[in-house]
C-alpha cells in the first residue's frame, strides 16, 4: 500500500517516465494493461496445451476398440477437465488476453479503466486452475460428470467435488471483473473522436461480449452453488422427491451455456472482422450492420438454451420456441459471413498466416454452423443428441472457429508485441498443418456419430473403427503442428524489425504507435479520426 | 485444400446413402417417424449444401480474381443497404420452409396417445429394467456376457472377433411388429437416456420423472442402441437390443416369459 | 458520455493487493473445500483465507482512498469507478436472478408436473400417486419432515418495514451530503446501517424460529431450499452492506467526501437500494404469494 502512494507521488506530474520494474514483482503486481495481456496469453496458451494433452488422451484410447490406456472413471475425467480447460482456460483467457493488449491501443486509452482490478483479474485464474488440476490426484479421482456438471451423476464426484465448484466459482469471478473492465474501459476511456460506431470491430464484439459475460457467469455460480448445497447442506434443488428437478439444473446451466458459446465466438468474429479487411486492403463491408448482427445473435442467445435438452421431455410449446428461435440465430451469423465474403470481393488481397488463418476461419466456422442448424431441427437432433455429430459441431466452431482465430490474431498483432516480424514460412507451415490435421481430426465425427457412436465413451463397437482411427491419427498430427506455434513465438524476436504499420493495408489506432507498442501508450488523446480515414 | 477436402468428404456422404453397410449417414429406420426425421434431416443437409456452393463459391472467386498478385485494385465500397437487406431476407425465407416440416414431426414424435403396448422402462447404473405394463413382464437387460468379458483391459481378447461387441445384452426388448408402443422412461439413480437409432427413438430416463415416447417398427428385425446421456463410468456399456417380431411371435413370447421361461428372448 | 481532461488518467504503479487477494482465495476455496470432505485442518485453512482477503480488503480500500483523498483521481477515473460498480451490482442482480429462476421454474414448472400436469401424468401415476401440487411444498417425498411455513406479516413484515426505511434515510443521508449539512448526513447514515443491523438481527432470530418451532430448515424440500438460499444471501449481502455503510459512516466523520465528489458513499447507498429492491422481490415471491 505504501509502495503504491509514494510511486503515485514520484509519479505525480508524469507517469510515463516510468518503465517496468524488474523482477518477477513485474508480473506479479503488474496494472499495465500490455503485461498482463501477455500474462493472459501465455498462461492460455499452458493451458491450451493441458487441455489438449487431455484430448490427446481421449483420442489414444479411442483409436482403436477396446480399452488399451486408461481405466473409464479416468476416461470421462479427461473428458471432463479437457473441456473445462480448453473452455475457461484456454479460450476465454485468450480473448482476454488479446482484449487487454489490443482494446486501449484500438480506443487511444493510457491502459485498462481498472488497472488493480486487472491484475486480480488475472491472477484469479492460476488459483483457479491449479485448484481444478488438483483434483486429478484426489481420492476419487478428478471430476468425471462432463462438463456440464449435471446432478445427479457430478453428485457421485469424490474429494474432488468441492474444488470443482470453487474452482468455477473462481473462474467466473474472473471473468466478471475482467468484463467489467472491458465495459469500463470501452465506454469510458474512448480518445475524443472515437465514437461509438467509429469503434473497431473487435472493440464492439467485446464489448457485447463483455455484457453476455456479466449476465450469465453469476447464473453460472447460482448454479454449481446449488449443486453444493444439495450435496452438503440438504437442499433439493434437483431431487424431485423434494419438488426440485434434475432437469432444472440442466436449464439453469444452459442459461448460462449458450450465451457462453457466443462469448467464445464474438471475440473471434472481432478478430476475423480486423485482419480480413487489412489483407483484402478494402474497409470493413457493413460495419454497422456487423454491429448490429452481433447484437442480435447475443440477445437471441439468451433464448435458444433448451436446443440442448430436445430429449429431456420438455412440453411441446416449449420444444417449439426454442427450436424456432435457434434456428433464427442463422441469420445475423449469415449477415457476418456474407460480410467478411463482400469485404474481400474485388479487394486486392494478399495471404499472409493471419489472413490464412483468417480464411480458413470463415469457412470451417461456416460448416460448424451449418451443423449447428442441423442440431436445430428437433426431430433430428433426437438422433443427434449425444452423439459424435455434436462433438463434430462444437470442434468445427470452436477449434478451426475461436482458435484459428486467436491464431490469427496472435499473427497479426505478434509484430507489434514484439517489434519484429515472425518467420513467415513457418507460421504458413503452421497454418497448412493445423488446418489439414483439423480436419482429418473433427470431419469423421459428422460420420461417426450418424452412424450412431455416443460421445463420452471410452470404447465403442467394432463398426465405428475406421474413422476414429482416422480422427485420432488427425488430433495427434494437429496436436503437433501446434509446436510449430511454439517454435514462431520462440523466435519471434529474431525476425527483422517492424515497422509501426507492419501490414501494408493496416488501419486503425493501434498501427500509428510504435513497434513493439511502447510500455505506455498514449500520453496525450489521441485523435481517432486519422486511423478512421485511413481507407479514403 | 480446405474446399477439396470438405466437397470430398460430402462426396462420400453421398456415396453413402448408396451403399448400406458403410454407415456414414443416419440410418433410415425402420418406423415412419424415424424415415420422416431422416428425410428431415437431409433436408436441411441438402439445404446446407446448396448454400455452402453459393456462399463457399462466391468467396473462391474472390480468393482468386482479388488477389494482389494478380494485379487486383481494392475497391472502395462498403455498404450496400440492398445487398444486405437481401441477404438477412433469403435465409429467413429458407428457415421458414425448413421449419414447417420441422415442427410436423415434432408435434407427431409427441403424441403418446392410444398406444396398443405400454413398457416401463427404469435405467440402473449400468442395467435397463424393463416392465410390460399389461403383460405383467418385466426383466433386467444389461450388456452380453462376451462382451463383458472382452471389454477390460488387458482382456486378452480381440474385440474385433466379439460379435456386435458393446451392442449385445443378455435379456432384449421384445415388441410386436406393427404395434404403437408406448415407452415410459424414468430413472433410478442418474440420468440415463434411451436411445434406438432405428427407431428414432431417444430420451432421457430421468430420476424422479417420468418421460413419455413412442414407436411403431414396421419390419421384423433386431435393432441395436445404447445409453446415450454420461451415467458414471460404464456408461459405454449399457447397450439397448429391440427385438421386433411378427404379433403371434409376440404373444408366445410373453407366455414364455409368464411361465417363467428365462432366457427364451435371446434364443428367438 | 467521455469525460476528458488535459490530467492523465491515473494509473497505479504495480499493486500488491489483488496478489495478496488471489493467495486469500486460494486458502479460503481450499480451505472451505476440505472442510467439507471432512479435513478437520480445512477449518482453519478457510479461517486463515478469511483473514488474508480481510487484511487485502482493508489494504487495498485504503491505499484507494488515500489515493482519492490526496486528489490523485480526476472525473474520468471517478466515472470508470462508477461504471465499474454500477456492472458488479448488475452482476450480483444475475446471481439471484438464478435462484429466482429456481424458485419460478419449482413452482411453475416442476412441481405442477410432479403433480401430474402437462406431460407429465405418468410422472404422477407411476413415481408419486397422491401427491398434489401446491405452494409451499416440500416435495412427494416429504423431505425434511412436517414443517410450517414461515407467515408473511410478522417479522418479515417489520423487515420488509426497516429496509424499505432504511433505503429512505440512506437518500436523506446523501441529499444531506450533497447540501453539505454534515451533521444531518452523520445521523441519517447512523440510522441507516443501524436499520441495517437490525434487519439482520431480526432475520437470525427469525431463523431460530423457523429452525426450533416450525420445522422450517434447509432441508425443507424445495420450499425450505429456496427459502433459506435467497433469504440467506440476502441477509449476506444486507450484511455486506451494512459493514460499508459503517465504514462510510466513520469516513465521514473524518471529514472524507465533499458535496460533488463522493463516488464511495454513492456506490454504498446504490448497493443498499439494490440489497432493498432484492428484499422486495423476496418478500413477495418468498413470503407472500
Ligand atoms: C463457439 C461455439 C459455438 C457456436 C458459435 C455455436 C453455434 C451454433 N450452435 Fe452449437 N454448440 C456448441 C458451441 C457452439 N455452437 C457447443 C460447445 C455445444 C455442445 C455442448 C455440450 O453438450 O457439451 C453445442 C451444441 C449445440 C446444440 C445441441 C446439440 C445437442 O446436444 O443435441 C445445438 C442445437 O440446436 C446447437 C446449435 C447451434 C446453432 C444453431 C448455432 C448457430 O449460431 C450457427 C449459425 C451459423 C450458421 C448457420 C452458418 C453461417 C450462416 C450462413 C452462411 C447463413 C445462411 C444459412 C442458413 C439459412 C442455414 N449447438
Ligand atoms: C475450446 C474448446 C475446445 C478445444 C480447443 C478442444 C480441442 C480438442 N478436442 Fe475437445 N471438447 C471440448 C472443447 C474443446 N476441445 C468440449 C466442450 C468437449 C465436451 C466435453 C464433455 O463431453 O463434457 C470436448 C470433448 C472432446 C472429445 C469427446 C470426448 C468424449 O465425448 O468422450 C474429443 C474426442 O476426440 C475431443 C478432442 C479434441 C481434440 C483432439 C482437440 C484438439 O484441437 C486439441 C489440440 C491441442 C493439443 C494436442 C495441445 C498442444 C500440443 C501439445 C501438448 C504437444 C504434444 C502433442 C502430442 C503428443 C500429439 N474433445
Ligand atoms: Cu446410462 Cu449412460
Ligand atoms: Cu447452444
Amino acid at each position: 500500500m505504501t509502495a503504491t502512494t509514494v510511486d503515485t507521488n514520484a509519479a505525480d506530474h508524469d507517469d510515463h517516465d516510468h518503465g517496468p520494474t524488474k523482477g518477477i514483482g513485474r508480473w506479479l503486481f503488474s496494472t499495465n494493461h500490455k503485461d498482463i495481456g501477455t500474462m493472459y496469453l501465455i498462461f492460455s496458451l499452458l493451458m491450451f496445451f493441458i487441455g489438449g494433452s487431455m484430448a490427446m488422451v481421449i483420442r489414444s484410447e479411442l483409436a482403436v476398440p477396446g480399452l488399451q490406456f486408461v481405466h473409464p472413471e479416468f476416461f470421462n475425467s479427461m473428458t471432463t477437465m479437457h473441456a473445462l480447460i480448453m473452455v475457461f482456460g484456454a479460450v476465454m483467457p485468450a480473448f482476454v488476453g488479446l482484449a487487454n493488449w489490443m482494446i486501449p491501443l484500438m480506443i487511444g486509452a493510457p491502459d485498462m479503466a481498472l488497472p488493480r482490478m486487472n491484475n486480480w483479474s488475472f491472477w484469479i485464474l492460476p488459483i483457479a486452475f491449479g485448484i481444478l488440476l488438483s483434483t486429478l490426484l484426489m481420492p476419487g479421482g478428478a471430476p468425471a460428470g462432463g462438463w456440464t456438471m449435471y446432478p445427479p451423476l457430478v453428485l457421485q464426484t469424490g474429494d474432488a467435488f468441492p474444488f470443482l465448484i470453487f474452482s468455477v466459482h473462481l473462474m467466473g469471478l474472473s471473468s466478471i471483473m475482467g468484463a467489467i473492465n472491458v465495459i469500463v474501459t470501452i465506454i469510458n476511456m474512448r480518445a475524443p473522436d472515437m465514437t461509438l460506431l467509429k469503434m473497431p470491430m473487435f472493440v464492439w464484439t467485446w464489448l457485447i461480449t463483455a455484457y453476455l459475460l456479466i449476465a450469465v457467469m453469476p447464473v453460472l455460480a447460482g448454479a454449481v452453488t446449488m449443486l453444493l448445497t444439495d450435496q452438503f447442506f440438504g437442499t433439493s434443488f434437483f431431487l424431485a422427491a423434494g419438488g426440485g428437478d434434475p432437469v432444472m439444473f440442466q436449464h439453469i446451466f444452459w442459461f448460462f451455456g449458450h450465451p457462453e458459446v457466443y462469448i467464445m465466438i464474438l471475440p473471434a468474429f472481432g478478430v476475423v472482422s480486423e485482419i480480413i479487411p487489412t489483407f483484402a486492403r478494402k474497409k470493413l463491408f457493413g460495419h454497422d450492420s456487423m454491429v448490429y448482427a452481433a447484437s442480435c445473435i447475443a440477445f437471441l442467445s439468451f433464448i435458444v438454451w433448451a436446443h440442448h435438452m430436445f430429449t429431456v421431455g420438455m412440453p411441446l410449446t416449449g420444444q417449439l420456441f426454442f427450436m424456432f428461435a435457434t434456428m433464427l440465430i442463422a441469420v445475423p451469423t449469415g449477415v457476418k459471413i456474407f460480410n467478411w465474403i463482400a469485404t474481400m470481393w474485388r479487394g486486392s488481397m494478399t495471404f499472409e498466416t493471419p489472413m490464412l488463418f483468417s480464411l480458413a476461419f470463415v469457412f470451417l466456422f461456416t460448416i460448424g454452423g451449418f451443423s449447428g442448424l442441423m442440431l436445430a431441427i428437433q426431430p433430428a437432433d433426437v438422433q443427434y443428441h449425444d452423439t459424435y455429430f455434436v462433438v463434430a459441431h462444437f470442434h468445427y466452431v470452436l477449434v478451426p472457429g475461436s482458435v484459428f482465430a486467436i491464431m490469427a490474431g496472435a499473427y497479426y498483432w505478434l509484430p507489434k508485441w514484439t517489434g519484429h516480424m515472425y518467420n513467415e514460412k513457418i507460421g504458413k507451415l503452421h497454418f497448412w498443418t493445423s488446418t489439414i490435421f483439423v480436419n482429418l481430426t473433427f470431419f469423421p465425427m459428422h460420420f461417426l456419430g450418424l452412424a450412431g457412436m455416443p460421445r463420452r465413451i471410452p470404447d465403442y463397437s467394432t463398426q465405428f473403427t475406421d474413422f476414429n482411427t482416422i480422427a485420432s491419427v488427425g488430433a495427434i498430427g494437429f496436436g503437433l503442428s501446434q509446436l510449430i506455434f511454439v517454435w514462431v513465438l520462440l523466435t519471434a524476436k529474431k525476425g527483422e524489425t517492424a515497422t509501426d504499420r507492419v501490414w501494408e493495408g493496416s488501419h486503425g489506432l493501434e498501427w500509428t504507435v510504435p513497434s513493439p507498442a511502447p510500455w505506455h501508450t498514449f500520453t496525450t488523446p489521441p485523435k481517432a479520426r486519422i486511423a478512421n480515414e485511413s481507407f479514403e | 485444400m480446405i474446399r477439396k477436402s470438405f466437397w470430398g468428404l460430402v462426396g462420400l456422404v453421398m456415396a453413402s446413402t448408396a451403399s448400406a453397410e458403410w454407415a456414414l449417414n443416419m440410418p433410415k429406420g425402420v418406423t415412419d417417424l424415424s424415415a420422416e426425421t431422416y428425410d428431415l434431416h437431409m433436408m436441411v443437409f441438402w439445404w446446407c449444401v446448396a448454400i455452402g456452393v453459393v456462399v463457399f463459391g462466391v468467396m473462391i472467386i474472390s480468393l482468386f480474381k482479388h488477389r494482389k498478385s494478380q494485379g487486383a485494385e481494392p475497391a472502395t465500397f462498403s455498404h450496400s443497404t440492398t445487398a444486405e437487406v437481401i441477404w438477412t431476407a433469403i435465409p429467413v425465407v429458407i428457415l421458414l420452409l425448413m421449419s414447417v416440416p420441422a415442427a410436423e414431426t415434432m408435434i407427431k414424435l409427441e403424441d403418446t396417445r392410444d398406444p396398443d403396448l405400454s413398457i416401463v422402462i427404469t435405467a440402473y447404473q449400468w442395467k435397463w429394467h424393463y416392465k410390460y405394463q399389461d403383460e405383467g413382464v418385466e426383466f433386467y437387460s444389461s450388456l452380453a456376457r462376451q462382451s463383458v468379458d472382452a471389454r477390460r483391459r488387458q482382456s486378452g481378447v480381440d474385440v474385433n472377433g466379439v460379435e456386435n461387441y458393446l451392442l449385445d445384452v443378455d435379456n432384449a426388448l421384445v415388441v410386436p411388429k406393427g404395434a404403437k408402443v408406448r415407452l415410459l422412461m424414468t430413472s433410478n439413480d442418474v440420468i440415463h437416456s434411451w436411445w434406438v437409432p432405428e427407431l428414432a427413438i431417444k430420451k432421457d430416463a430421468i430420476p424422479g420423472i417420468v418421460n413419455e415416447t413412442w414407436f411403431k417398427a414396421n419390419e421384423v428385425g433386431t435393432y441395436r442402441g445404447q445409453c446415450a446421456e454420461l451415467c458414471g463410468k460404464d456408461h459405454g456399456y449399457m447397450p439397448i437390443v429391440v427385438e421386433v417380431v411378427e404379433p403371434e411371435a409376440f404373444k408366445a413370447w410373453v407366455n414364455t416369459r409368464k411361465d417363467g421361461g428365462a432366457n427364451l428372448a435371446s434364443a428367438q | 458520455m467521455t469525460t476528458h481532461s488535459d490530467e492523465h488518467y491515473y494509473v497505479p504503479h504495480g499493486s500488491h493487493w489483488p496478489a495478496v487477494g488471489s493467495l486469500g482465495l486460494l486458502f479460503l476455496m481450499v480451505g472451505v473445500s476440505s472442510w467439507l470432505n471432512g479435513a478437520g485442518a480445512g477449518f482453519y485453512i478457510m479461517l486463515t483465507g478469511v483473514a488474508i482477503i480481510i487484511f487485502m480488503i482493508t489494504g487495498w480500500f485504503a491505499a484507494v482512498i488515500g489515493e482519492s483523498e490526496s486528489g490523485l483521481y480526476n472525473t474520468q477515473v471517478d466515472a470508470s469507478f462508477r461504471q465499474g460498480m454500477f456492472w458488479f451490482i448488475f452482476s450480483e442482480v444475475m446471481f439471484f436472478a438464478a435462484f429466482f429462476g429456481a424458485l419460478f421454474y419449482a413452482r411453475n414448472m416442476s412441481i405442477p408436473w410432479l403433480g401430474g400436469e402437462s406431460n407429465n401424468f405418468f410422472t404422477n401415476l407411476l413415481l408419486w400417486e397422491g401427491y398434489e401440487s401446491t405452494w409451499p411444498t416440500n416435495g412427494p417425498g416429504n423431505i425434511g419432515g412436517e414443517y410450517e411455513t414461515m407467515p408473511p406479516f410478522g417479522l418479515p413484515l417489520i423487515n420488509t418495514a426497516l429496509l424499505l426505511t432504511s433505503s429512505i434515510t440512506v437518500t436523506i443521508a446523501h441529499h444531506a451530503l450533497i447540501a453539505g449539512k454534515r451533521t444531518q448526513l452523520s445521523i441519517f447514515l447512523a440510522a441507516t446501517f443501524l436499520l441495517g443491523f437490525v434487519f439482520v438481527y431480526l432475520q437470525g432470530v427469525e431463523y431460530i424460529h423457523a429452525y426450533q418451532d416450525l420445522n422450517l430448515t434447509l432441508s425443507t424440500g424445495i420450499y425450505g431450499s429456496t427459502f433459506y438460499m435467497l433469504t440467506g444471501f440476502h441477509g449476506m449481502h444486507v450484511t455486506i452492506g451494512a459493514i460499508m455503510l459503517t465504514i462510510i459512516f466513520f469516513r465521514v466523520l473524518k471529514g472524507h467526501f465533499t458535496t460533488d465528489k463522493h463516488f464511495a458513499f454513492e456506490a454504498v447507498a446504490w448497493y443498499w437500494h439494490f440489497v432493498d429492491v432484492v428484499w422486495i422481490g423476496l418478500y413477495v415471491f418468498v413470503y407472500w404469494m
